[in-house]
């Protein structure tokens, strides 16, 4: 490239070591990232779209994709609900022991996905200390697809709050106070001045929720029982396929929910954009 | 009571969220922590400690750390390479690079290992020549590393890049006008400034790479005592009936996320302004 | 109909916002309260519009014992130093806010609510911004919106907190004018915070110079420029507002 076309992609800069920081940047990327996963995009492609076609019309990855996209959508909207309740709380109120609430929030991020799936299964399977309780109120929640929506909600948790609390803590109580004098009531003041004002971020933390739990695997797959086209996810789905060597029928699914996440990466980008618009 | 201020709640909302929120962290959260200990403490504490002894285990333990040795100082290093470039210089594509950056977060893990299997495995790309060569990277030691180090990628990068850019040029661009080299500037200027958001990124890839499991399941092939991360053996044990066993191993793991999330607190609350904290996680 | 103030205090986490502060405001008056940063006149101002609460010491209005009316049963139109302006609604979603909020069997009809909104538009010169956000504004045009929204309620009083302090020289003076000429009209009672005692003395019938959380004169205009009562209200009048501004340290003035 020539000093003049270089010049135009980047400014001028009297600090050092950008050929090597960038150069190692886009090298690394490419290695890890990049060309792996243009090794998913270009392989289900080996038999045609029909081929492509043909596996994802198979009943039962219909139904694993569906499960694992409308769990994920549940989970989000719970999490949508007791997320910015639980951000609330945190920010607005005082109470003993708070402290130790809010650090336990980062848990689902912080705990490894197999134990959080073995403990969720131990807990609420028949004889655990909540699954017992609900059995005799006839609630079954592991090894069905309750049991995936709450190892889901358990994931995403995490995302809602932790988007909404900086917001809420940042807040101006004012417009509370304007809307206090022009005679909203508590309820009509949350409902329609702080609520809307957390929307942009409400809608951010669910999202970043679906996304995470579109593909998680580890936490569901203890209590889901795994039951095909019922209780099956489709990551799971995945490595059934690759245990049978059909990479093209791996690949495919893998493809479908590739392009899930950047549907959604892009979709947090608008938004980002128009809460940028907003300020 | 007539004397509430406006933005404060009613006392029976204020108890009524409380309790929501307390419930909700209790059930979802603070049970199934307290299930992981009790359950790998129910046959006694020599039962637990008999099955961490176990050979298998500590083969499990033993490559879990090799795993998380290799990934994080590679992911450290591309962090701070890739927050030098992008924070200290301007070039076109810069946002597009940084959203390529945090791209294996959106990533399901599952297709974080089959990506590589695509490549490596017995009928991926390099399949046939690395049988005919005799390496092993699926079902082995590098494609583990591989897959944990593509979960964990963005963890030190994405702490770095918007501290790095909140800090600005200034102190770099004067250490280099009084003749300092780049790597001088940067042991000296950057790293004091960058310290404690390196280490909390640092913190949480860690925290990752011991604990990943839907990544490392698909290209380790679960052999005991040989390609079996502890999340990985967790799973063998548990799905084997050995409860005991499997939540003596989880134990460690929940542990090991506790002290994570408590130096986690310490970085955030004590060096609040030196790691960004606006974009944690 | 006049309101009463008697010896009100309050404390912030020991430091004295108000130390026994009275005074007796006529009905339709306009009192400007001038003086330092941390010297409590905004701590007073949130007391007559019930965002805050005093220690100790009574305040009336009509009649009413004003310390027990919620700040929403008040209708004490309230303007913000920061306009506080409810960024997701448009222009005019703000204004009608106060009458939206209303129970249903006091609420206007929605034509009526239009039609009030319309007026309030032309009588704060804003005709035709009403579909805009608050971000689409400058600031004297948000400290407008501002002013609009206050009025919708019809308010029994109002109360202004640095109305123009966000504002530059010019679009300040134009206000300035503007919102006499308003008070002329609506002859409402109004409360007035703010550090430049130009401004003070330019627009009020009465002025309190406050210190240290103490009234130091309460009068007109023309009698405290004549005869100064304390030291310090003949050194502020005589030294201005921005060198008083930053005599006071900013961090004592959790509520000026």
């Amino acid at each position: 490239m020539s000093a003049v076309g270089a010049s135009r992609w980047r400014n001028p800069s009297a600090l050092p070591g950008f050929g090597l920081s960038l150069g190692f940047t886009l090298f690394y990327l490419s290695v890890i990232v990049l060309i792996p996963i243009a090794a998913l995009i270009i392989r289900p492609w080996s038999a045609g779209f029909s081929g492509f076609w043909h596996v994802l019309s198979d009943p039962r990855v219909l139904a694993a994709l569906r499960l694992s996209f409308g769990g994920a959508a549940i989970a989000a909207l719970i999490n949508a609900i007791t997320g910015p309740i639980i951000a609330w709380v945190l920010v607005r109120y005082s109470f003993p022991g708070k402290r130790i609430l809010d650090a336990l929030i980062d848990l689902p991020f912080a705990l490894p996905t197999a134990v959080a799936g073995i403990a969720l299964s131990t807990l609420y399977s028949t004889n655990g200390w909540l699954g017992e309780p609900l059995s005799h109120l006839g609630i079954r929640i592991a090894y069905t697809p309750a049991g995936v929506v709450l190892a889901l909600t358990f994931i995403g948790l995490p995302f809602v709050v932790r988007t909404i609390q900086p917001v809420l803590t940042d807040l101006s109580r004012e417009p509370e106070e304007a809307a206090a004098t022009l005679g909203a009531t508590r309820f009509q003041t949350l409902t329609r001045v702080v609520l809307p004002s957390l929307m942009p971020a409400l809608l951010t933390g669910a999202t970043l929720a679906f996304a995470r739990a579109v593909g998680e695997y580890g936490s569901v797959i203890f209590i889901a029982g795994n039951i095909p086209a019922v209780s099956e996810i489709a990551p799971l789905l995945i490595i059934v396929k690759l245990e049978q060597y059909d990479y093209a029928g791996a690949a495919a699914i893998g493809v479908i929910m590739l392009a899930a996440s950047f549907v959604l990466i892009f979709a947090l980008n608008l938004l980002q954009n128009w809460i940028g618009e907003r300020r | 009571m007539r004397r509430r201020y406006p933005t404060q709640d009613h006392p029976l909302l204020r108890i009524g969220l409380t309790a929501v929120a307390v419930g909700v962290i209790g059930l979802f959260l603070l049970f199934p922590l307290a299930t992981v200990f009790s359950e790998a403490l129910s046959k006694g504490i020599a039962a637990a400690w008999e099955a961490l002894k176990e050979p298998d285990a500590r083969s499990a333990i033993r490559l879990t750390l090799l795993v998380a040795a290799i990934a994080v100082p590679l992911n450290a290093v591309f962090g701070i390479a890739a927050s030098w470039a992008i924070a200290k210089f301007d070039f076109r594509g810069k946002q597009f690079l940084t959203t390529l950056i945090d791209l294996p977060f959106s990533i399901s893990p599952v297709v974080s290992g089959l990506i590589y299997v695509l490549i490596f495995g017995l009928q991926g790309w390099f399949g046939d020549s690395l049988r005919d060569a005799n390496i092993k990277i699926i079902f082995a030691l590098p494609g583990i590393v591989l897959a944990t180090v593509f979960v964990t990628f963005p963890f030190v990068a994405r702490e770095l890049i918007p501290l790095m850019t909140d800090q600005g040029r200034d102190e770099e661009e004067a250490a280099t006008s009084l003749g300092a080299s780049g790597w001088q500037t940067f042991l000296h200027v950057t790293l004091p400034n960058i310290k404690w958001g390196l280490l909390y990124g640092v913190l949480l890839c860690n925290a990752r790479a011991m604990g990943e499991f839907g990544a490392v399941s698909v290209v380790s092939g679960h052999i005991r005592g040989l390609t079996n991360t502890m999340p990985l053996h967790v799973e063998v044990l548990y799905n084997d009936y050995q409860y005991v066993g499997a939540f003596t191993i989880a134990s460690v793991l929940a542990l090991l996320a506790i002290v994570t999330l408590v130096l986690k607190s310490l970085l955030e609350w004590r060096y609040a302004d030196e790691i960004a904290a606006t974009h944690r996680h | 109909m006049s309101l009463v103030v008697d010896s009100v205090a309050k404390c912030f986490e020991r430091f004295p916002a108000l130390n026994g502060v009275s005074l007796t405001v006529p009905q339709g008056a306009f009192l400007a309260l001038v003086g330092p940063s941390g010297s409590g006149k905004t701590t007073l101002l949130r007391i007559l519009g019930g965002l805050e609460f005093p220690d100790s010491g009574s305040v009336h209005f009509a009649d009413l014992n004003w310390l027990e009316v919620p700040a929403r049963q008040r209708r004490a139109g309230f303007v913000f130093q920061q306009y506080a302006l409810f960024k997701h609604m448009t222009v005019e979603k703000n204004i009608a806010f106060g009458l939206t909020v209303r129970p249903r069997h006091e609420r206007p009809a929605r034509k009526e609510i239009v039609r009030r909104v319309e007026e309030l538009l032309t009588l704060v010169q804003l005709e035709g911004l009403g579909k805009r956000y608050p971000n689409q504004l400058s600031g004297g045009q948000r400290q407008r919106v501002a002013l609009a929204r206050a009025l919708a309620i019809e308010p029994r009083m109002l109360l202004l907190d640095e109305p123009f302090g966000a504002l530059d020289a010019k679009v300040r003076k134009e206000l300035r004018v503007w919102l006499r000429a308003l008070h002329e009209k609506m002859g409402i009672t109004t409360v007035f915070v703010t550090h430049d005692q130009d401004e003070a003395f330019a627009l009020a019938d009465l002025v309190a110079i406050m210190n240290a959380g103490r009234i130091e004169q309460y009068g007109t205009p023309a009698d405290v420029r004549r005869s100064p009562k304390t030291p310090f209200v003949a050194e502020f009048l005589e030294t201005g507002p921005q060198q008083n501004a930053t005599v006071q340290p900013r961090a004592l003035n959790g509520h000026s």
